[in-house]
């Protein structure tokens, strides 16, 4: 019932106002054999409330472009704002947390420890430190486990705790490289829903990588397709699916449909190398 | 139980070998000896035993075998003598004595603790320095390495009359020799560990807008704990070395090695051993107990291997 009227609102106040927007982008890394492009005329926009999946085969350039926009590469043609702002300026306002593969967590802290640490960081309160974490370790589902060490929590809580800690501080973007690439299939199914609810709640505008068609097409609002060799996009798909995803969404032909276009623009990326 | 039976085993095996050693080492002595005292020995005259392997004087004379582990002045003393030594001068006799073990060892530790501190702040510092800076990785890392590469005990003798000229006496210099030795290992153990944490955790500290300063404490000094212990761990042995090199030269009237020294003048072989022995336990002890410390850190940092 919540869950619903906050993606109303998120639909109304967000739809047409761009958060990124990616102009010719390119990116060359200098390498000892030579010049490798990771990203090639590159041009996206992604929305406020977006949920952007990008899949594509290894080596296309998925993490380059979501480093991009965290101002942890810089492209070396072509202009990307974040907020309206470069992403070096969008980094000091706190646009975005960002959530590796691995967790990552500090294994001399405690979970709850570990999600201050972005928040000691910034300069929070004390007070308002224990009370962001208590409301992050809600979202994620770990209320109680924030006296915890990592060792004692699986991986897939691990992961969690992560999230909890890019979603500590009040980035709007969030951005994640297959944050559940190392999980099982039924650890993950599950994450994707929480992560959709935790989307519809919080009305993020988040960037995920990913090698799976069916976790791109059932979590995102939009998917764009890569191929390598150099890094470009092929194809930019907007979902029809409803916001609203249960997890049997994935049985309906609309699903099947989506999940189709990708294959083949996956496909068609492979074709021409 | 298996492995304690082992290590057992191979106890016992080095002092048999020992004591096997003893025979032909003091074999020599302990025939001169019986001479003088009038009893027969084969060859009769020092001169027709030197010619003579000590294999040899052994087989000939196995009657003097028994007296080869009790002499006075041994070349090789039995591991009975020195423990005999070591319990006299330790349990036996109050820690105040000039004679006691343990006094010397104090005075020797004393100095090895000073020269630990300065030498693992320095070392500490140095790494900080080398892992942020590239001017210093250049400049100081090489000059840290050739610093190793001068034989301490041509070094010591050296650091100790300069000092001596300017004044300072008594623990300090012996410290700063201790101190020589053991920034080595805490440097570069240090600049490791400081450079430990993997570009993942570097990338997300940036991606927080995280300075400098913030890097150091939160991630880079934590993550450096275990680097800094294995360090530590040389870095006390070769600070209870240089603490005892540094007592040689200046004909030291206390300390392990003012004991090694006055052994070795009057021929106290059994004095000699026993201060070894002694600086071999007090450096174990110093060792275990670091590494009980580094026990006790790890697991609490969730760090433990
Ligand atoms: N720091 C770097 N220096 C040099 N080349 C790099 C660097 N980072 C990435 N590359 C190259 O850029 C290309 C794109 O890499 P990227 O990591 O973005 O791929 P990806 O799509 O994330 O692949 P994967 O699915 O395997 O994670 C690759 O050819 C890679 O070798
Ligand atoms: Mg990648």
């Amino acid at each position: 019932m919540n869950t619903q009227t906050t993606t109303q609102a998120h639909l109304e106040q967000g739809a047409t106002e761009a958060v990124v927007e990616a102009k010719n982008l390119d990116l060359v890394f200098p390498t000892n054999d030579g010049p490798v492009q990771a990203l090639k005329d590159v041009n996206l926009t992604i929305n406020k409330g977006d949920f952007v999946s990008f899949i594509g085969p290894s080596g296309c350039g998925k993490t380059t472009f979501l480093r991009v926009m965290a101002a942890l590469e810089h492209p070396t043609g072509g202009s990307i704002t974040v907020n309206g702002m470069s992403p070096d300026e969008a980094r000091k306002n706190r646009a975005y947390g960002y959530v590796f593969q691995a967790a990552g967590l500090y294994p001399w802290r405690s979970i709850a420890k570990n999600i201050k640490l972005p928040l000691e960081i910034m300069g929070y309160s004390k007070s308002e430190q224990d009370k962001r974490v208590e409301q992050v370790l809600e979202l994620v589902e770990l209320a109680g486990f924030g006296g915890k060490y990592p060792w004692q929590l699986s991986g897939g809580m691990q992961q969690r705790a992560s999230i909890a800690r890019a979603l500590a501080f009040d980035a709007d973007i969030l951005l994640m490289d297959e944050p559940f690439g190392a999980l099982d299939e039924i650890v993950r199914d599950h994450l994707n829903e929480q992560l959709l609810k935790l989307w519809a709640r919080t009305n993020k505008t988040i960037g995920f990588v990913t090698h799976s068609i069916p976790e791109a097409v059932y979590l995102s609002t939009k998917i764009v397709v890569m191929s390598p060799r150099p890094g470009r996009i092929t194809d930019v798909i907007e979902s029809t699916l409803p916001r609203e995803r249960p997890l049997d969404i994935r049985d309906s032909q609309e699903f099947i449909d989506i999940a189709h276009r990708v294959r083949e623009g996956l496909r068609a990326g492979h074709a021409d190398d | 139980m298996k492995t304690f039976l082992s290590v057992l085993t191979v106890l016992a095996a080095i002092v048999a070998f020992w004591y096997a050693a003893c025979v032909p080492m003091n074999i020599k002595g302990v025939l001169d000896a019986a001479e003088r005292a009038g009893v027969e020995v084969s060859p009769a005259t020092s001169k027709e035993r030197r010619d003579l392997g000590s294999f040899g004087l052994v087989v000939n004379n196995s009657f003097a075998i028994p007296e080869t582990f009790a002499q006075d002045r041994p070349r090789l003393p039995a591991p009975h003598q020195v423990i005999t030594e070591l319990w006299k001068t330790t349990v036996m006799k109050k820690v105040t004595s000039k004679r006691s073990l343990v006094y010397h060892a104090q005075v020797t530790l004393n100095a090895t603790l000073l020269g630990f501190v300065i030498g693992t702040g320095l070392g500490i510092l140095l790494a900080v320095g080398i892992v942020h800076s590239k001017v210093m990785d250049m400049s100081v890392m090489p000059w840290a390495i050739v610093s190793q590469t001068i034989p301490i005990i041509a070094l010591a003798p050296m650091i100790i009359v300069v000092l001596y000229s300017v004044g300072v006496q008594g623990i300090l210099p012996k410290a700063i020799i201790s101190a020589y030795l053991s920034f080595f290992p805490v440097v570069v153990g240090m600049v490791k560990g400081l450079r430990s944490p993997d570009a993942m955790q570097l990338d997300l500290l940036k991606t927080y807008g995280a300075n400098t300063n913030q890097g150091f404490w939160k991630l880079r000094l934590p993550s450096s704990m275990p680097y800094l212990f294995a360090s530590l761990k040389i870095g006390i042995a070769a600070s209870l070395l240089g603490a005892i090199v540094g007592e040689l030269p200046t004909g030291a009237v206390a300390g392990l090695g003012a004991r090694l020294l006055a052994g070795s003048y009057y021929g106290q072989t059994v004095q000699i051993w026993s201060a070894l022995f002694a600086a071999a336990i007090l450096a174990g002890l110093l060792v275990a107990l670091l590494d009980l410390i580094e026990r006790g850190v790890l697991k609490r940092m969730g760090m433990a291997s």
